[in-house]
């Protein structure tokens, strides 16, 4: 019986490990369900054409800060694609899943694609927005994800604030400016999804600034005739990066197809696959659809680090509380 | 035996109890004592920042004064709705009935998101009162309006089997001795069921406060205006601040407690008054 007991347990073991070899778990944020429903399948055929072997990938998607607090509390996912590095980062900080220097391991510092901040206006943009600076104008309302809970709405006040110093304007015009950005923003959603609801169903407010690959979806899903694309002179790139977790590969034993899974992101068809759901290649040039050529910034070139920008801007007390503070 | 231990009617005390206490303990205590543990991270003095910073102190005020006020609406519309449920008898009383429960089985999102898209100002009532100077959603008052929305069962479901006990008789004896309505309302009835009816009060109190999903979509979330306390413990946990989220709920949970506690006394000394008399 004990002998009958053990095999059986090993058995289930053994059982367990080859199916874990061949399953991944993909942690990533809200708005690329889109582009994943794509690319998963399209590596799942690579894969099997390479190696033989028939991967599944299994997704999971929420607010980017909510999904890397649980792959440290524990969620055992073997790869995370986020859309700020600070969420990558975490791991390294608070659990010790992954090596400080993550960045390093993959080519463009693990980026293998961004999308930039623009604005949405409604059909024949009526309050002329242009740039930047008409977001302040008076009678000119905007709507902003709260950039405490909202890495989209990080992305924004950044943008705003690299608009000015990328000008010439001193840290002292920059805080005034978002400061004024901030109050023509009529609600402060959590979230981007939350955000493009209050504009596009709710009809509050003359202007969304998002993300551009968001601003694609949105024209997709509620028509084209609706809204339009309005590019500022200077503007953020929001980066995507990509992260083994290294503590959950190396104990499923997943670490092989995980690391192939991420490069797959910076082959020519993983960047076409980018493409075609309007975030911007950053390693290889596609074709189709081809994106404006933008002035564009990223957040290490403007403010050194994400660090220093949580610490300067986001953090409790920082500068974006001031804003609100009487 | 000198000392013979009171023998209880039903038999098995000792074991109930014992089940009792672990089932509590694994439910709520061990959870919230995890909640204050982890507040030890933080010196008492950092305690002390975090919580009284002036955004925070704004939606402390903001969750418990639009809780309280909409615990106090279902109060007294929860009480009419329970009685026009038991005392009447008219067509679709059934379905009215069902509705009430509706809040309970709707996820909170659901609720978040439907009164929004009424009361924002391009929706069925937002665009007629939007035109009066009255702004609801992305408000305070919209704040107001979802509580009372998630808290509109617990009245009337704490009220109406009592008032279902209460025999008509009773009324009808008040009346013959001379009682004008009101008095019949005020000496009889409302004795009766003070009890039920605060139990549903604090309990439509107790979830106001707690309320995140529901809150979150119709509040606008300006600072210092519109945020709710439980928005700002998910604020502080975005923000990987784990000792700040959990000082905050813990002085939430400090004054829900006291707040349940009074409600309780006030129950205890109403109970006993009447009970004496």
């Amino acid at each position: 019986m004990p002998f009958v007991l053990r095999s059986a347990l090993l058995a289930v073991l053994f059982s367990s490990v080859s199916l874990q070899a061949a399953e991944l778990l993909n942690a990533s944020y809200d708005v690329t369900r889109e582009f994943y429903k794509d690319f998963n399948p399209a590596f799942v055929q690579y894969w099997k054409e390479k190696t033989g072997e028939t991967v599944t990938i299994n997704q999971s998607h929420g607010g980017s800060t909510k999904q890397a607090r649980s792959v440290v509390d524990g969620l055992p996912a073997d790869v995370i694609t986020m859309n700020r590095s600070a969420d990558i980062d975490i791991l390294a900080q608070k659990g010790k899943l992954i090596p400080a220097n993550w960045q390093t391991r993959l080519p463009n510092n693990s980026v293998p694609s961004a999308s930039p901040t623009v604005f949405l206006v409604r059909k024949g943009n009526p309050k002329q927005v242009k740039d930047w600076d008409d977001l302040v104008r008076p009678g000119v309302t905007s709507v902003i994800p709260n950039p405490k809970t909202s890495g989209n709405g990080k992305y924004s006040y950044l943008a705003a604030w690299g608009y000015i110093t990328q000008k010439g304007g001193d840290a002292v015009k920059a805080r005034q400016f978002v400061t004024e950005l901030f109050k023509h923003v009529p609600v402060l959603d959590t979230g981007g999804r939350g955000a493009t609801t209050t504009f596009a169903q709710r009809e509050i407010g003359d202007v969304l600034v998002t993300f551009e690959n968001e601003v694609y979806l949105l024209q997709k899903e509620l028509g084209e005739d609706k809204y339009e694309v309005v590019y500022p002179s200077v503007t953020v790139l929001a980066e995507n990066p990509v992260s083994l977790v290294d503590k959950v590969v190396d104990k499923k034993g997943t670490r092989k197809v995980a690391q192939a899974y991420l490069e797959f992101h910076f082959s020519p068809q993983g960047q076409a696959l980018a493409a075609k759901h309007y975030l911007r290649p950053q390693v290889s040039e596609v074709a189709q659809p081809a994106f404006k050529k933008l002035h564009t910034f990223t957040v290490k070139q403007v403010f050194g680090s994400w660090n220093e920008a949580e610490n300067t801007h986001f953090s409790d007390g920082g500068i974006f509380d001031q804003i609100y503070q009487k | 035996m000198a000392s013979q231990k009171k023998k209880h009617l039903l038999p098995g005390f000792g074991l109930s109890l014992g089940y009792t206490l672990v089932y509590l303990s694994l439910i709520v205590l061990i959870p919230l004592a995890a909640v204050f543990l982890r507040t030890t991270e933080l010196s008492w003095h950092e305690f002390c920042a975090v919580v009284t910073t002036p955004r925070v102190v704004a939606t402390y005020k903001l969750t418990f004064g639009a809780s309280l006020l909409a615990a106090v609406i279902n109060l007294v519309f929860g009480l009419l709705t329970a009685w026009v449920l038991v005392r009447y008898q008219f067509f679709g009383k059934k379905v009215l009935d069902a509705l009430v429960d509706l809040p309970f089985a709707l996820p909170t999102a659901v609720a978040g998101i439907a009164l929004t898209a009424i009361y924002a100002p391009n929706g069925w009532l937002g665009q007629w009162l939007e035109p009066h100077g009255i702004k609801v959603a992305f408000t305070p008052l919209g704040v107001v309006v979802a509580l009372t929305f998630i808290g509109l069962p617990f009245v009337v479901r704490t009220v109406q089997p009592v008032l279902e006990d209460f025999s008509a008789e009773a009324e009808e004896a008040a009346a013959s001795l001379g009682a004008n309505r009101w008095q019949t309302f005020y000496k009889i009835i409302l004795p009766a069921i003070w009890p039920a009816l605060l139990t549903g009060f604090s309990l439509a109190f107790a979830r106001a406060v707690g309320e995140y999903g529901s809150v979150i979509f119709i509040a606008g979330n300006m600072p210092m205006i519109s945020e709710i306390t439980p928005l700002m413990i998910i604020t502080k946990l975005e923000q990987y601040d784990y000792a700040g989220a959990t000082a905050i709920a813990v002085v939430m949970l400090v004054i829900s407690f006291v707040l349940l506690l009074l409600i309780n006394l006030l129950q205890w000394w109403s109970n006993h008054r009447h009970g004496n008399k």
